[in-house]
């Protein structure tokens, strides 16, 4: 080749001289046919890279950590205390509540109508009849507010935004809204003051749980007769609850309405909710308490108990305390019953106490404050530290979370602040992915693949351990199954066989290659699966059966007459030997009932399941062993067998020159020298298993399990990306995991396939040297 | 016995039991497909069952034989069968008995103790059906626009309904299937003046007309159809099913009619080959557990050819340059590597590859610079079949490059020095003398990654593929090429039917008919190819002497 090039250059570079226009337009044209190959040809790298780098493109915000940025900061005329702020969904108006009992709507972002910081609506809260000024805000939920008025009653408040189209442009309009009606409500029967109240509601029920100033306990249930959104009208149950201590700090009602946690001083009282008789203690929470007692021991200062937070959909609970940790509780399975457990607590601060704790609605976010203004974002489920600095200096009068959680609303002085977040993707961190995490309600930290559900405060799990297990779980198998046959036949068709037979059954077993994994897949589901259910004690007499018959095959061929072995030479024995395996496999499968009557008592599937106590999936390991081991076969013989046949001839030559058996002359001096061929030829064929994807999808019950088990089944990478990245909706946090899901399988095929090749170049050179 | 031991040969044949095992499964893989495949398509025996069961009532079941499997009799000891002790299985039979709408399931097992008498008898007839599959029973009389006639006169009032059908046919898919394809182009068009600002009224005006007398033609057409739709039930037909309960069919439900038992040979080879071309060219029936699989291979042939000719090129410059120009050093080597490793890289990664580059982002893209007025219904940006073409000709590309250098490096190296010295430039010998001589090897390039492509379906369940596409991609609305829509896909089409339709039992033939079809046309592909090959290594080998 490189005399061919150095002639035509020498060759063309006279010819220019020649002529004169005719040779510089083919001069021209061979320059530039030149320059379009040479760019076609790199193109093949560029279009690798490419992959390479979209695929990282895609994957890399989920590594990302947030970003907190101020965005807008506006003067209002705040003139008496802020009871609570917000914003609407699309963060283009926000509100603050007063102590004058106004709710003042301000424009916050340029829009089609106003200007950014003009008041847009200010109204009173309530009603006439009762005085505005003496209203108290006790419970300041991001869509419910609960007031409280003179008269010890309380009102429902929620502040509504509708978006009306003029044209092309969009108006948001505010309006408050009462969700249990305009009438104020009587919590407490005796009209007592109430200290501390918490409540949550559904469209059925609304549940308050209060303290009020003579030391009761009480809960209020209201009962819709309809439906709160058609109809406010209720009936009211009024129940005490039995509680001792003298102080509440904070109440909270899950919104399930199941529990409700009343803290008084360091102890959280967790109060049963579901009886409809009666508000059993369901467990006393110390979430500082066993601490305490090691640190007064070593005189450290005390931890107190500083703020409390329900998380995203309530079960769980975050207790900040006074020494800036913040652990997460939830109830767990235990022998003794459920119990509330510490799973997880986080490093917030040095010493400062947390002042407050804000959840996200619908992700397991929460920001923490302290009396200093430090500000923390953290997610729970991968414990990613996400975010921390001080954004005013201060600590904020008023806080509130936007809708969507893209952005905060802080009220400092009279300035209401709002600031944009990019936390796209926080529950996933390298850790959660790889590591065990104990999601809740789960006893125990674990790895677990459950991507969606129907709930919208569903806990994603994203551990890509069990599909990974999954894909070298099904890999091993195919290979366990493939690489004994795949070597076999290499080894005897390139070492073995003659020229005429090697010439038509090459190509055969290479056909098996072009067989489309979807039929492979198709036909191990529907055949190879039931009928390895039905005649497993067949599939375990082959492995006896197959060798015993082949080795019998081989002692009878000895023994035979020498004139007989003439006509049937041994360069025969594979043909010779297939009516006998396929013989020997029938007398396995005639057998395997007989077997199954009298050992395994007629049924090995009740047997496994009952006696030995294995689960037993019809669509197993093994299925996809054997189904992907025939896909693997052809990529390891083709390989294997061009590596063993291009061992140079004199090598074997000189070896059975010097009186070596050929069987000799193939292990030591054949194999040797093919070894890395051989090894490179098992890679590549490791690289096909742990990319299949249509074989694994259809031949297992595709459950993301951790279990070497033969009999069950698996979820595999690749498998994975098949069935959910059609439903994955586009730049989700799911959606760039399943991309993660693609580039590990990427890497892993990549590392595979080069190391392989490289070891081929090292033979080919090796080889080309003898 | 030890010496025969040390002798190695019992090592020797148990590799060769390894080449024994690898052609068994190749070609016991071969063969049950086929045999199961080509199976659905032979006209079977029709049966009639009477049986008494365990309690002792008679029943009749009329159906095919489906399959039949011997369980072992202690399951079965429950039913107190009064069998020989000594038997230790039973025989037990799946039969399909069809007639969906008077059971719920159109297969049935029974007990080979519990028949009395198993006959086949001639008057037993099978009719396929639109809708609710097969039925199995008896004649009992033809009615002609309510008023009975004979039997004899069926085949002509059939023929009256197919004509009708046709008819029927191409109105609903061409002449409405344009009106519709129009009045949403003529929309588009507006939105798009709409959009641009454009739109005066005189336009909007225009545009009203047009739809008006479109929507008028359609009304039209709608009344025709009604006509058609009143002729074709005219008929109908009364019958039998097992048990002696009587239905009516009407013509426009009945496809074919065939009484199975009264054929002989040279009729059910005629019905073999007849029903193999209904296969191939009839439009799928019931959610794809019936009728053909038209769509999937007319998807299939279409996104393979795409491929074709944008992997054709790309893989020969490449090939080309890789052997004809690249020198000796780290780029060629990393081209190398990179052809491997596109070479092995698992095919769903392309498929996640083609989605989110290809899909999301540059069709996001064109359809955001060309189709905004359908927004935000993507036109482009949404999985379909030239997103597929292209995804595919990525992963086939290393095919393509590796037979065509392959063929390049065979080429002696005397005729490049002979068009040289004659004084062609490079690319005159590469033109005229290289790549004429290497064009079966590029050709046997094309064929293996057509092969390939045919095959493969993971990553096209990712950009385009569906299990019902509505329209094909090609028809007979401008601009005929419909590039942006989805399409079906044989291998996709098993997947589908095998793994996700309600009734897999009943969709198993139909599945194991089209394996057989997709493996006969990858096998024959396949072999041309090597067939091809071989016969230039052969060539080339002559060239060199």
């Amino acid at each position: 080749m490189a005399a061919t090039s150095i002639a035509s250059k020498s060759i063309v570079s006279k010819s220019i001289y020649k002529s004169g226009r005719y040779a510089n337009k083919r001069q021209f044209k061979n320059k530039l046919a030149q320059w379009l190959i040479t760019l076609g040809g790199i193109s093949v790298l560029f279009t690798l890279v490419l992959i390479f780098l979209y695929l990282l493109y895609v994957i890399k915000p989920i590594f990302a950590s947030a970003e907190i940025e101020p965005i807008q900061s506006i003067e209002t005329e705040l003139s008496a205390k802020v009871f609570s702020i917000g914003i609407d969904e699309l963060k283009e108006l926000a509100y603050f509540i007063d102590g004058q009992g106004l709710i003042n709507f301000y424009q916050i972002e340029e829009s089609d109508f106003r200007d950014v910081g003009s008041k847009v609506l200010s109204q009173a809260l309530l009603l006439d009849d009762v005085d505005n000024t003496k209203l108290k805000l006790l419970v300041d939920g991001s869509d419910k507010k609960l007031l409280i008025d003179n008269h010890n009653r309380i009102h429902l408040i929620s502040p509504e935004f509708s978006a009306s189209y003029i044209g092309d442009q969009r108006d948001i309009i505010p309006a408050i809204t009462y969700p249990l009606g305009e009438e104020s409500l009587v919590i407490d029967e005796q009209a007592e003051p109430i200290e501390n109240i918490a409540f949550a509601m559904n469209d059925e029920l609304a549940v308050f749980v209060a303290f009020t100033k003579d030391h009761r306990l009480i809960k209020t249930t209201f009962t819709a007769e309809d439906d709160f959104n058609y109809d406010p009208a209720y009936e009211t149950q009024y129940q005490q609850i039995s509680f001792q201590e003298k102080q509440v700090d904070r109440i909270l009602v899950t919104p399930d309405l199941a529990m409700a946690f009343v803290q008084s001083g360091n102890k959280v009282f967790v109060y049963s909710l579901d009886d409809e008789d009666d508000v059993p203690l369901k467990a006393l929470i110390n979430p500082v308490g066993t601490t305490n007692m090691r640190s007064s021991a070593k005189e450290l200062p005390t931890k107190e108990l500083t703020s409390m937070a329900l998380l995203s959909g309530g079960s769980s609970i975050l207790f900040g305390n006074s020494q800036g940790e913040v652990t997460q509780w939830f109830e767990v399975a235990t022998d003794n019953g459920r119990e509330f457990k510490q799973i997880r607590h986080f490093e917030v601060s040095n010493n400062e106490a947390i002042t407050n704790i804000f959840t996200e609605k619908y992700r397991k976010s929460f920001y923490t404050i302290t009396a200093s203004g430090e500000i923390g974002l953290f997610y729970t489920t991968s414990e990613a530290d996400l975010w921390r600095g001080n954004l005013l200096g201060v600590q904020p009068t008023a806080f509130s979370i936007a809708p969507r959680a893209d952005g905060l609303l802080m009220m400092k002085g009279q300035n209401l602040q709002l600031f944009s977040v990019e936390n796209e993707h926080p529950e996933v961190t390298w850790q959660a992915l790889w590591q065990e995490v104990w999601y809740e309600g789960y006893p125990e930290p674990d790895y677990i693949w459950q991507s969606s559900s129907g709930s919208d405060d569903f806990e994603a799990k994203f551990s890509l351990v069990p599909i990974s297990f999954g894909t070298l779980k099904a890999a091993m198998y195919a290979m366990l199954f493939a690489v004994p046959i795949a070597l076999s036949s290499a080894i005897y068709t390139a070492y073995f066989m003659t020229p005429a037979l090697r010439k038509k059954v090459k190509p055969t077993i290479e056909m098996m290659e072009a067989l489309p994994t979807v039929i492979l897949g198709f036909l191990a589901g529907l055949w190879l699966a039931p009928l390895i259910e039905n005649y497993l004690p067949a599939i375990v007499l082959l492995l006896v059966f197959l060798p015993a018959a082949t080795l019998l095959t081989a002692f009878s061929w000895h023994k035979l007459p020498e004139k007989m072995k003439k006509r049937l030479p041994e360069t025969l024995a594979p043909i010779i030997l297939i009516p006998v395996l396929i013989l020997a496999a029938y007398i396995a499968f005639t057998l395997s009932p007989v077997l199954e009557i009298h050992f395994f008592g007629g049924d090995i599937r009740q047997f496994i399941t009952n006696d030995m106590g294995i689960n037993f999936d019809q669509r197993n390991a093994l299925v996809v062993g054997i189904a992907m081991g025939f896909a693997v076969i052809p990529t390891v013989f083709s390989m294997a067998e061009d590596a063993i046949f291009s061992v140079p001839k004199h090598l074997t030559s000189g070896s059975l020159a010097l009186g070596a058996t050929s069987w000799q002359t193939l292990i030591k001096v054949v194999l040797l020298t093919a070894s890395p061929g051989i090894f490179s030829a098992v890679m590549m064929g490791l690289g096909r298993a742990v990319g299949e994807t249509m074989i694994v999808l259809m031949a297992t019950g595709n459950t993301p399990i951790l279990d070497w088990s033969i009999f069950q089944g698996m979820r595999t990478l690749a498998a994975n990306i098949a069935v959910e990245m059609p439903e994955s909706e586009v730049g989700s946090s799911h959606y760039r995991i399943l991309f993660l899901a693609a580039f590990v399988l990427f890497v892993f095929t990549f590392v595979f396939n080069t190391v392989a090749e490289f070891v081929r170049q090292r033979l080919r050179e090796k080889y080309s040297s003898l | 016995m030890n010496k025969w031991f040390k002798s190695g040969s019992p090592w020797i044949w148990l590799s060769a039991g390894g080449v024994s095992i690898s052609l068994i499964s190749v070609l016991g893989l071969l063969w049950l497909i086929a045999s199961r495949g080509l199976s659905y398509f032979w006209p079977a025996e029709l049966y009639q069952f009477d049986m008494v069961d365990e309690k002792g009532i008679a029943t009749e079941v009329i159906g095919e034989i489906y399959d039949r499997e011997r369980i072992p009799a202690s399951q079965l000891a429950h039913l107190e069968l009064n069998l020989d002790p000594e038997q230790t299985s039973i025989e037990r039979l799946l039969i399909k008995t069809g007639n969906r709408e008077l059971v719920s399931l159109d297969f049935r097992w029974i007990l080979a103790p519990q028949i009395i008498t198993t006959s086949t008898p001639e008057k037993l007839v099978v009719i396929e059906r639109r809708t609710n599959g097969n039925f199995y029973g008896f004649i009992k009389q033809l009615i002609l626009d309510g008023k009975p006639v004979a039997f004899s006169r069926f085949d002509e009032l059939l023929e009256r309904v197919d004509n009708f059908q046709e008819q029927l046919d191409k109105l609903q898919k061409v002449d409405i299937g344009a009106i519709n394809y129009q009045l949403e182009r003529l929309r588009l068009k507006q939105r798009k003046h709409d959009l641009d600002g454009t739109l005066t009224s005189a336009l909007e005006e225009e545009f009203r007309q047009q739809s008006n007398s479109l929507n008028k033609e359609y009304v039209q057409l709608e009344e025709k159809l009604m006509q058609l739709r009143n002729n074709i039930a005219r008929d109908a037909l009364v019958v039998t099913a097992m048990n002696g309960e009587e239905i009516t069919i009407n013509f426009e439900h009945i496809l074919k009619l065939s009484f199975n038992n009264q054929l002989s040979i040279i009729d059910k080879i005629n019905v073999f080959f007849g029903q193999i071309i209904d296969f191939v060219l009839d439009d799928p029936r019931e959610a794809n557990t019936e009728g053909g699989v038209f769509p999937a291979i007319f998807g299939t042939v279409l996104m393979v050819l795409l491929m074709t000719v944008i992997v054709s090129p790309l893989g020969v410059i490449a090939a080309i340059y890789l052997h004809e120009y690249a020198g000796k050093n780290a780029l060629t080597k990393l081209l190398r590597i990179a052809v491997i490793n596109l070479a092995g890289v698992p095919s769903i990664v392309y498929g996640v590859f083609g989605l989110g580059f290809f899909v999301y982002m540059v069709g996001g893209s064109l359809d955001q610079l060309f189709y905004a007025e359908n927004l935000p219904g993507p036109t482009f940006g949404t999985p379909g079949v030239l997103w597929s073409a292209i995804t595919l000709a990525i992963l086939t590309l290393p095919v393509v490059i590796v037979s065509t250098e392959e063929g390049l490096s065979r080429i002696p190296a005397s005729m490049r020095h002979g068009s040289l010295a004659l004084g062609a430039t490079k690319i005159e010998t590469l033109w005229r003398i290289i790549l004429p001589v290497a064009s079966p090897a590029i050709m046997t390039g094309i064929i293996l990654a057509i092969a390939r492509a045919a095959g493969e379906v993971a990553p096209l369940m990712l950009v385009g593929v569906v299990k019902m596409a509505p329209n094909l991609p090609l028809d007979g609305n401008f601009p005929f090429l419909h590039l942006d829509r989805k399409f079906m896909h044989l291998g996709f089409h098993i997947y589908d039917v095998g793994f996700q339709s309600p009734n897999v039992e009943a969709a198993r033939p139909l599945v194991y008919a089209t394996a057989t079809l997709l493996v006969t046309i990858i096998v024959v592909l396949n072999m041309t190819a090597v067939k091809i090959r071989n016969n230039l290594r052969e060539k080339y080998h002559a060239l060199e002497q």
